[in-house]
């Protein structure tokens, strides 16, 4: 499971740095290493962009996972160069941007964008396979999600829409419904298709969402 | 106030249905033409709503225009753009002002369109919306509180006899059907041979079809659905007798096929009637008619 991410045009970084000339980047040695957004190569091309910008780099650090509280140390390490800069580059996804602003108090400029959490069907080819809607259907789906395999998230069939087992949306895209009728049919169990499955509940865990462990 | 349309499904006779579109904007002159050249040839006429969801004049606004011209409307109604309270407030609202049947759909999705950014809603699903109807019939909302004063509704829904694959597309069928859609209107069908055997499995449950009839106005716009739209398969032969006539010829020959389907449906009495599309030829639908001997 990776936390999937997209680099941010060139424009946007230089808007989200205006004002901002001194920039430390820090880049993420887990999800955005695994999807080359935010690894070493990536923090070092965007190391010269900047500078290309105008920008002065004080420093760079790749930080094993930026979302866990082991960043709090990573940074402490760097904290010198993080004070010399006017603000930090954050080439982790947006819980790593989370953290980061935690500590040391400078503001945090997102360059990436967090896109969806997916899992890693086949070596490089990632796809988002829950969307934490709070009330699994997989089992009555045969393990297919409708909630995030359906584009409109359907949970009762497929719309007029389905082509040949392909989504009205996109010919490169599985239609969910096929997908999930061919399997119930394989596995027998076509009669959870039949049920009828009422509107969801879009308040399971009322937002924001949080929990504390006991 | 029984629904006319009703009525008509409840009868014997061979029902006629068909469509207009409201237009982008408030210029109505087009649609009321339309309407008037409808309202009295056919039993119902559905008004699209933000069809293949690109923002219009909304449906319930054509609805209204219709009914304040002596015809019979279809509202017909997506759950794209919308969340339950939103839909459940405009079939009140509907109701309220005459309107007597709904057509519940899920609706196409947002990004083929022309608001290509805008959030799709899809809070409810067409087979949804048609349970909602129901609950609201019986005097009660969605939440499960007791409506003062209730709706009343001849609600219907869609289906595609030539989805493929099809198993998937006939058990959301039967799910509309057990949730109560009196009347289908299909997604447009070309081969009869197909139909037919779709109409045979139809058969076995207590509601009534009206085949979808697109009409094809050139040999390149059959080629194009066939290739491109969902569901759409046109067979070749239309297709080529198409295109052996003139270029100016090609609507009255789309004129001519779409006669000649309608009245073969209706001497075989394979289904219970016909919705007539004309895609925004609908000043020809007399024609269609008149070919199909109606």
């Amino acid at each position: 499971m990776k936390s999937i991410t997209r680099q941010k045009t060139m424009e946007e970084i230089q808007r989200g740095l205006k004002g901002l000339d001194k920039v430390f980047i820090i880049g993420c040695g887990t999800c955005t290493t695994m999807t080359k957004t935010g690894g070493i190569d990536q923090v070092e091309e965007m190391k010269g962009r900047l500078q290309q910008m105008g920008k002065r780099v004080t420093g760079r650090a790749v930080i094993p996972t930026a979302c866990d509280d082991m960043t709090e140390a990573a940074m402490k390490e760097n904290e010198q160069y993080i004070r010399n800069a006017d603000c930090i580059l954050s080439m982790s996804c947006a819980m790593g941007v989370h953290r980061m602003n935690l500590y040391i108090g400078k503001p945090v400029i997102p360059a990436l964008d967090t896109l969806f959490i997916g899992v890693e069907e086949t070596p490089g080819y990632f796809r988002e396979a829950c969307a934490q809607c709070g009330q699994c259907l997989l089992g009555e789906t045969a393990g297919v999600c409708p909630i995030t395999a359906c584009h409109k998230g359907l949970v009762n069939g497929p719309c007029g829409g389905t082509n040949n087992g392909k989504c009205e949306v996109d010919k490169e895209k599985d239609c969910a419904w096929t997908l999930i009728y061919n399997r119930l049919k394989e596995q027998g169990r076509l009669d959870l298709m039949r049920q009828y499955q009422p509107p969801r509940n879009h308040h399971i865990a009322l937002k924001p969402r949080a929990i504390r462990i006991q | 106030m029984v629904s006319r349309f009703k009525e008509a499904l409840n009868s014997s006779k061979f029902v006629i249905t068909s469509e207009v579109a409201p237009p982008k904007g408030t210029n109505l002159d087009k649609m009321l033409h339309h309407i008037d050249i409808l309202k009295d040839k056919v039993d119902g006429i559905n008004v699209t709503d933000h069809q293949s969801s690109v923002m219009r004049f909304p449906s319930l606004g054509g609805c209204l225009a219709i009914k304040e011209r002596g015809g019979e409307a279809i509202l017909q109604m997506t759950c794209r753009d919308r969340n339950r309270m939103a839909l459940e407030a405009d079939l009140l609202f509907a109701y309220s002002r005459g309107i007597r049947n709904v057509l519940c759909l899920t609706g196409d999705a947002v990004p083929v369109g022309d608001h290509k950014e805008a959030k799709g809603v899809f809070d409810l699903d067409s087979l949804q919306l048609l349970k909602a109807v129901r609950q609201m019939m019986s005097g009660q909302d969605m939440g499960g509180n007791k409506l003062e004063g209730t709706v009343e509704f001849c609600a219907g829904a869609i289906v595609t006899p030539e989805a493929r694959p099809i198993e998937p597309q006939l058990i959301k069928f039967e799910k509309k059907v057990e949730a109560g859609a009196e009347f289908f209107q299909t997604q447009a069908i070309y081969d009869l041979e197909n139909f037919t055997k779709f109409m045979e499995y139809a058969r076995k449950f207590k509601t009534k079809i009206l085949a979808g009839i697109v009409l094809l106005s050139s040999a390149r716009m059959a080629k194009y659905m066939t290739e491109n739209v969902p569901g759409i398969f046109v067979p070749q032969n239309l297709i080529d007798e198409l295109s052996k006539v003139p270029k100016e010829s090609m609507l009255t020959k789309g004129i001519e096929i779409a006669g000649r389907t309608i009245a073969a449906l209706k001497k075989s009495a394979v289904c219970d009637g016909v919705h007539i599309m004309a895609i925004g030829k609908e000043e020809v639908v007399p024609d269609i008619l008149a070919a199909a001997g109606l």
